[in-house]
């Protein structure tokens, strides 16, 4: 069976020999971004604790801009730094522990866009839905007592 | 007829001599399953997130709960012993996806050596798991949990270098004995059938007993305020939220009670990482499979180790929910 591996990583800016070399090479990587991960959960900088920016206040352009950039308006920047770095990492051990670079076209997209197009739609809804029993449980007019 | 004909069309597209995708057919049922799989998980992940922002200003912060590390007592280390597990999944996956390469080669010594180092690490892996829920499981400080489900912790504010920091203080330390007339139900003092559970360690009473007697220690709950860290209540509201509230005396976490804080945040702890580790148990016992396998020379004699490929799909797989899980339970 003939097996031919694409041997380069970041859009050809890294290339390897050899398949066994380009394992490591992302492992190096996969390992670097572990750290950088630990480093950031341990000392928490406090530039990334807050966000950086609050909701635009107004009417319908301001909402879709809130929605827009809802990353940065509503996300600690560090959390944000966090889910990031994973996707990243999510994507090198697709690509290059399953092989994911050298399947065929079609394939990679019947399996990354069912599932992303999927686990995105499921966030939204649940997410969405806790923020609103949020409000609902600590709105000023809420029926429901907790703290006793 | 009861023989196959070989009608010579099986080499052709529509005779079946055809890869769909160029994916063997086990292959890409394998990559079925695993879309499905991470449905669920993300399923999982999701009803976490949802609850989690339910509760959004009183969610238990991991790094107050997951500080422990084998052999270091006492200190209190967050993040260190996960990112040991982290890394150990990651390198067994290199091991992993070092195997089907040499399988591509059709190396076998090195086939078997990758992927017995792929079965060690992943039972490092799931052994450290379980030593994590063993921590978990039998708790730190303690705890009083209110008449509305809510959690107090105990703690001093101490100065270290300078900074004065809040400093948790272990019931064990502060509660004093009382006089007490609750026994443990058994069988044969009471009710025959009826059990209990094991009591609580101490009662509220003594609990209360001990923080009178200790004019330092301070009462938090599970608020979280601007600065990120839980609201410490004043002295004189630590003892009336103990006297008032506290029902029941909390050391460690179940499905029942969580000493950390919300007990969901138990249950999904226990749920999600109990389905993954589930599941890196039997990515383990497949891979012993396919490790006796490659030693008894099937896949040399079928010609091909695809099946090594196989399996380090789902390997990877595991790998894969664990970043996700690291994530979502440790970092955010």
């Amino acid at each position: 069976m003939a097996h031919e591996h694409k041997l380069e990583i970041f859009r050809g800016l890294w290339k390897f020999k050899s398949n066994t070399q380009k394992i490591w090479g992302v492992l190096v990587f996969l390992t670097f971004i572990t750290i950088v991960e630990v480093v950031l959960g341990i000392y928490k900088p406090d530039i990334f604790m807050h966000t950086w920016m609050d909701p635009i206040e107004g009417g319908f352009f301001a909402t879709i801009g809130n929605i827009i950039l809802s990353p940065i308006v509503y996300m600690k920047p560090l959390n944000f730094i966090f889910i990031v770095l994973t996707l990243v990492k999510a994507y090198y051990i697709t690509w290059d522990f399953m092989h994911m670079r050298d399947e065929t076209g079609a394939m990679r997209k019947m399996v990354v866009w069912t599932g992303v197009f999927l686990i995105c739609y499921l966030m939204f809804i649940l997410l969405q839905e806790g923020g609103y029993v949020f409000d609902v449980y600590n709105g000023e007019d809420a029926l429901i007592k907790k703290d006793f | 007829m009861d023989s196959t004909v070989a009608t010579g069309t099986e080499e052709k597209t529509w005779g079946g001599g055809n890869q769909p995708l160029r994916a063997s057919y086990g292959k890409m049922m394998m990559w079925f399953f695993i879309v499905s799989d991470a449905l669920t998980f993300s399923g999982f992940l999701a009803a976490y997130g949802f609850s989690r922002f339910k509760f959004i200003n009183e969610w238990p912060i991991a790094d107050e709960v997951f500080t422990h590390v084998p052999f270091l007592h006492g200190q209190e280390l967050p993040m260190i012993y996960v990112a040991f597990m982290t890394f150990v999944l990651i390198m067994s996956s290199v091991t992993m996806v070092l195997a089907v390469d040499a399988g591509h080669h059709m190396n076998k010594a090195k086939v078997t050596i990758y992927m017995f180092l792929t079965i060690i690490g992943g039972a490092i892996f799931v052994g450290s798991q379980a030593w994590e829920w063993a921590t978990f499981i039998q708790g730190d400080y303690g705890a009083v949990q209110t008449k509305g489900g809510n959690i107090l912790q105990f703690g001093e504010y101490v100065t270290v270098d300078g900074v004065e920091k809040f400093k948790r203080v272990s019931i064990d330390d502060i509660a004093i004995a009382q006089h007490g007339e609750r026994v443990d139900h058994e069988r044969k003092n009471g009710l025959w059938f009826v059990g209990e559970g094991t009591l609580p360690p101490y009662t509220v009473n003594e609990i209360y007993a001990g923080l009178a007697a200790n004019d330092n220690v301070l009462v938090r709950n599970q608020l979280i305020n601007e600065d990120g860290e839980k609201t410490v209540l004043s002295r004189a509201e630590s003892l009336k939220q103990i006297k008032e509230n506290g029902k029941l005396v909390v050391k460690g976490a179940n499905l029942h009670v969580n000493e950390y804080g919300t007990t969901l945040f138990a249950d999904f702890f226990f749920f999600i990482t109990g389905f993954h580790g589930f599941h890196v148990f039997s990515g383990v016992v497949i891979n012993i499979i396919i490790f006796f396998n490659v030693i008894l020379g099937t896949y040399e004699r079928r010609g091909s180790y695809e099946m090594v490929e196989k399996v380090g799909l789902y390997w990877h797989f595991v790998d894969l929910v664990w970043v996700f899980v690291f994530t979502f339970f440790y970092l955010v």
